[in-house]
């Protein structure tokens, strides 16, 4: 079948505009045929090039004395951990795949970021996860059954993401330690699914993705191409239409995580003999992205033969070819004369596969079908040199409201009890364990602390390390926290200031486990930029995140920005979701969310409410948008210097030894903070640990008891300590700097708290309940 | 002691009963290449957890034929321990090792969770240094764990005493609630008739140290030890 005639019509089809189409002519001197059309396309797409965002992403702090790879350099950042141990870790998105076909594009999404790890030479050893979908509850005072359509199809897709992800995760045998998920209208029809994965390697093990040394062989190792998944990249830089998503169905791809297994055991092993002269994963774009993307690193060229690709469908055409995501594909430069070991290898792991090309200087990429040239192109320029834009960009009309709402016609709360309940039963604030016992959390015998405290903690041992021999020089042991997090809701309501607030959140999540951060990593997940008010809330937001991971000295290793989040009932809310690695020093100084023992003291540290906020917290809270169907209000303000002070003097604390329990106060405020550290200690199927606490908030007569309860004012952390302790720890914190307050005690079966206006006495059994089941009573009913 | 540990394509529990065999309780243990056709001298064989072969066909259905298994047949008929966890259990239920099968969770999702064991004899290899009325807290982590048999194999299990671990609640009674998986009569674990070969879903090697939460897995790990070193395994008559 001859290629398609390249008219405006087909340009288009391929998401370039006229201009783009020009700057292609411009770099050849000549007409693309269809193939190069194809190419270019899955390039310069928004997935690939950034170019939407790149002069916005060049604003992040990207630096630090224990950076070793930096961001955008390859294909994950790599960052120190002492004792010549390194980790490298990345956070990407499968938001569009999802969105059509759950199971495998959640799937194939922690495919892809698990070979960003391994092509890095990093054996994965943790999986995190950040998930967003419409509703899976009917509205407060809709009928709770039939669902609605929506709904429904909001409990589909949330259904098999988590499969996916499952199924992916726990056959590759990597634990999925931590994650988050939040419910709201706004991604109904357009959920996302950002995917971290984190691997170790010495030092001296780093991989670079650059086809280096002129006349090296390059390699294709994994499974043959299909017609799966071509231009999935082009497909998630464009609006997701009910449209769009059937014709696309096609550019899903399907993952094979047994493959996925033996691909990296073998290129791990294939690593440590030193053949490898560069490595990269065929994921976005495939083999187009991953030979003119090597070739541009190393400035050289590349030249390689399709007919020698594996195939298995017949028939493929180059076009085809080189814009497949077939899953779990890589491609490896090997140093002339050790093509050997590349056969021996992946012969005994029973994988195909293929000598497709040579490293050569012409800086080109040169595609040849059966000695016939179908495209060729300098590397670089298709690499590096897609346009950048610098979009238009207006504040919001909708921000004016928000900006003006008051709490004047909120009246306060009659109900506390009744109010804590209906929010720790809320799907986002709810227990995620309907989720995460779907995960293989513990394998690999490194989960010290796992999902469902604020923080997970990992330990990094001997088999962390790429290869067997690696185990023979003792090194060690090291625990890492991880967290991943984003209030949206923040972000739509003050783009700016919300996204302050993400950043320190997670810091505050890491710093209660012990841990000082040490870098992170964001996937900024927003509508379509072509809208001047999506492109002010990518800016601003961007603007938040890049001030607040200096703040904590967390710099940014890398990540993805996924844009065109929208669905016919318009864009999502902006969502930079944030994921962070920290390091805690000492494995006594891993600390977990929940009370320990009867008796023990319970403190806050920082103000119970922030008094110059004329909201009080409440702004955008969990409270607005449960109880009074209000989500509006400016978000609590973030003051990074004081976050920052906090979270040294809770380190401080914990590395004296004297906490017990540390968990901050988040969604829901105050009262569900209380309330988690009550009853979400595991101890196993159907045995909770609970325990009560005894609280008076009566100190604090002032504020209005909805805002004291449920207001969600930064910078506050709920510990516990012995009784004996207490009243030197107090003295401490202000040492320290930071303002502290007494609460109360841990013990008897149920949480009482006592404010001026009233009291809340609700038995842990039944708040446990409430919170537990939840998510899966959401998804039996009906 | 010396320990061999499995590994075929994508078990991924091995490196786990490794570190837990070799760096938590002082033995040697190495992995051995499912290619293989020798145990090496082994004196007892691990089957790890895993998705071996993808779990394509059916758990443990293809990796039964993996040459090492000729081996590992050969020394189980001679007497020699084998433990089955996980995958591994269902590869010894497909080898005929053991009897039964291990089909999916009742749930139809997979779990992964802490649970609590009781030990119902500590006539094995695998059980005998745990003590009476001890609960074992191990974490399970299984999509197809439900324990299958017809009704005359598990009349057989129970005449001879051959089950070895029931999912329990925390006052040790096999309630539904305490089922993970819809498993018959609760059964998290059995042994053959020589009490040589046993399998079980939940996963002991996880939950060794006091770090991970729980060291209660060692004392299967232990009886192990102990059953070779008094050399209380009937040997091959």
């Amino acid at each position: 079948m001859p290629d398609p005639v390249i008219t405006p019509a087909l340009t288009k089809q391929h998401g370039l505009t006229p201009e783009e189409f020009d700057r292609i002519r411009g770099i050849l001197g000549r007409e693309p045929n269809y193939t190069e059309l194809g190419i270019f396309s899955v390039m310069w797409s928004e997935h690939c090039s950034y170019k939407n965002s790149r002069p916005l992403l060049k604003t992040f702090p990207t630096k630090s004395p224990k950076i070793l790879v930096g961001a955008g350099e390859e294909n994950a950042g790599i960052i120190d951990i002492g004792d010549g141990l390194a980790i490298a870790f990345k956070i990407e998105s499968h938001n569009h795949p999802s969105a059509v076909e759950p199971f495998q594009g959640a799937a194939t999404g922690v495919g892809g970021i698990i070979r960003d790890i391994f092509t890095m030479g990093a054996r994965p050893v943790c999986a995190v996860n950040s998930l967003r979908f419409g509703p899976i509850t009917a509205r407060e005072g809709a009928p709770a059954a039939p669902a609605t359509a929506a709904v429904a199809k909001n409990r589909r897709l949330f259904t098999g993401v988590v499969a996916g992800i499952a199924h992916y995760g726990n056959c590759f045998g990597i634990p999925t330690i931590a994650g988050e998920v939040y419910f709201d209208e706004s991604y109904e029809g357009n959920p996302l699914v950002n995917a971290f994965c984190l691997g170790v390697l010495r030092h001296e093990q780093i991989a670079r993705g650059a086809a280096k040394g002129i006349g090296n062989p390059v390699f294709y190792v994994g499974p043959a191409t299909g017609r799966d998944g071509l231009a999935g990249a082009a497909f998630a830089s464009q609006d997701l239409t009910e449209e769009s998503a059937e014709q696309q169905r096609g550019a899903v791809q399907v993952g094979d995580p047994f493959m996925e297994k033996l691909v990296m055991e073998a290129c791990l092993e294939l690593l440590a003999t030193g053949a490898v002269a560069g490595i990269q994963d065929m994921g976005a774009a495939g083999l187009t992205c991953s030979t003119c993307e090597t070739a541009a690193r190393a400035g050289t060229g590349i030249e390689i033969d399709l007919a020698k690709v594996p195939q298995r469908a017949p028939n493929m055409t180059p076009y085809e070819i080189m814009l497949s995501e077939s899953q779990e594909r890589m491609l490896i430069i090997v140093h002339q004369g050790r093509e050997a070991e590349v056969k021996r290898i992946f012969d005994k792991w029973d994988l195909p596969w293929a000598e497709i090309g040579t490293v050569t200087d012409t800086e080109r990429m040169v595609v040849k079908n059966h000695g016939v040239v179908v495209a060729e192109i300098v590397a670089r320029k298709l690499a590096d040199e897609a346009p950048v834009y610098q979009r238009e960009a207006t504040e919001p009309a909708y921000l004016q409201a928000v900006r003006a709402f008051t709490l004047a016609g909120v009246a306060d709360t009659q109900d506390p009890a009744g109010n804590l309940n209906t929010l720790l039963a809320w799907p986002t604030i709810a227990s995620k364990n309907w989720v995460y016992r779907q995960y293989d959390h513990m394998v690999r015998d490194g989960s010290v602390v796992c999902p469902g405290s604020d923080a997970a903690v990992i330990r990094i041992k001997a088999d962390s390390l790429p290869t067997e021999a690696d185990q023979a020089t003792p090194r060690p042991d090291k625990y890492l926290a991880l967290k991943v997090d984003c209030n949206a809701v923040y972000v739509y309501l003050d783009p700016y200031e919300g996204a302050k607030t993400v950043v320190a959140e997670v810091a505050r999540n890491l710093a209660c486990a012990g841990a000082v951060p040490l870098g992170s990593t964001d996937n900024l997940n927003y509508g379509n930029p072509h809208n001047p008010e999506i492109f002010w809330q990518l800016r601003e937001s961007i603007r938040g995140l890049a001030e607040a991971c200096r703040a904590f000295n967390a710099p940014v290793t890398g990540g993805n920005v996924s844009l065109y989040n929208q669905n016919p009932g318009g864009p999502i809310d902006p969502t930079p979701t944030v994921a962070m690695v920290g390091l805690v020093e000492k494995p006594e100084h891993i600390t977990t969310q929940w009370f320990k023992d009867e008796g023990d003291a319970i403190l806050l540290l920082g103000e119970p409410v922030d008094r110059t906020d004329p909201l009080l917290g409440l702004g955008g809270s969990a409270y607005l948008q449960r109880v009074h169907g209000l989500k509006t209000g400016t978000p609590p303000r973030c003051n990074l210097e004081t976050e920052a002070n906090l979270h040294l003097a809770l380190i401080a604390l914990i590395h004296s030894g004297v906490v017990k329990s540390a968990h901050d106060c988040s969604d829901g405020g105050l009262a569900v903070a209380l309330a988690e550290s009550c009853i979400s200690r595991p101890i196993a199927r159907e045995t909770p640990g609970l325990i009560g606490a005894d609280i008076d908030l009566t100190a604090f007569a002032d504020v209005r008891q909805d805002a004291l309860l449920f207001g969600e004012t930064q910078g506050r952390v709920v510990i516990s300590v012995a009784p004996l302790q207490a009243a030197k720890v107090l003295a401490q914190a202000k040492t320290l700097g930071v303002p502290a307050y007494r609460l109360g005690t841990v013990g008897g079966s149920a949480l009482q708290i006592k404010t001026t206006q009233g009291s809340v006495t609700s038995e842990t059994r039944s708040l446990h309940d409430s919170w537990w089941n939840a998510i899966a009573r959401a998804m039996s009913a009906d | 002691m010396n320990f061999a540990v499995l590994q075929f394509p994508a078990s991924n529990c091995d490196q786990d009963a490794v570190h837990v065999l070799r760096n938590v309780l002082g033995h040697s243990a190495r992995l051995l290449w499912h290619k293989e056709t020798s145990l090496g001298g082994a004196d007892a064989v691990i089957v790890p957890g895993g998705f071996s072969y993808g779990d394509y066909l059916r758990t443990g259905a293809i990796a039964r034929f993996s040459p090492v298994m000729q081996a590992v047949q050969a020394f189980a008929a001679n007497g020699g321990p084998v433990l089955g966890i996980c995958n591994g259990f269902q590869i010894l239920c497909e080898a005929g090792l053991l009897p039964g099968a291990l089909i999916r969770n009742r749930s139809l999702q997979f779990r992964c969770e802490h649970v609590f064991l009781k030990t119902l004899t500590p006539d094995s290899a695998f059980t005998n240094q745990v003590p009476d009325g001890k609960l074992l807290r191990v974490p399970i982590a299984h999509g197809e764990g439900c324990y299958f048999a017809d009704a005359e194999t598990i009349a057989t299990l129970k005449a001879q005493n051959r089950i070895l671990w029931q999912y329990v609640d925390a006052a040790g009674q096999p309630t539904d609630a305490a089922n993970p998986n819809g498993s018959l009569e609760n059964i998290a674990g059995v042994c053959n008739e020589r009490r040589n070969v046993a399998g079980l879903m939940p996963h002991p090697e996880r939950a060794a140290e006091d770090l991970l939460g729980s060291s209660d897995g060692r004392l299967i790990f232990a009886s192990l030890v102990h059953a070779i070193t008094t050399k209380s395994l009937a040997q091959a008559a």
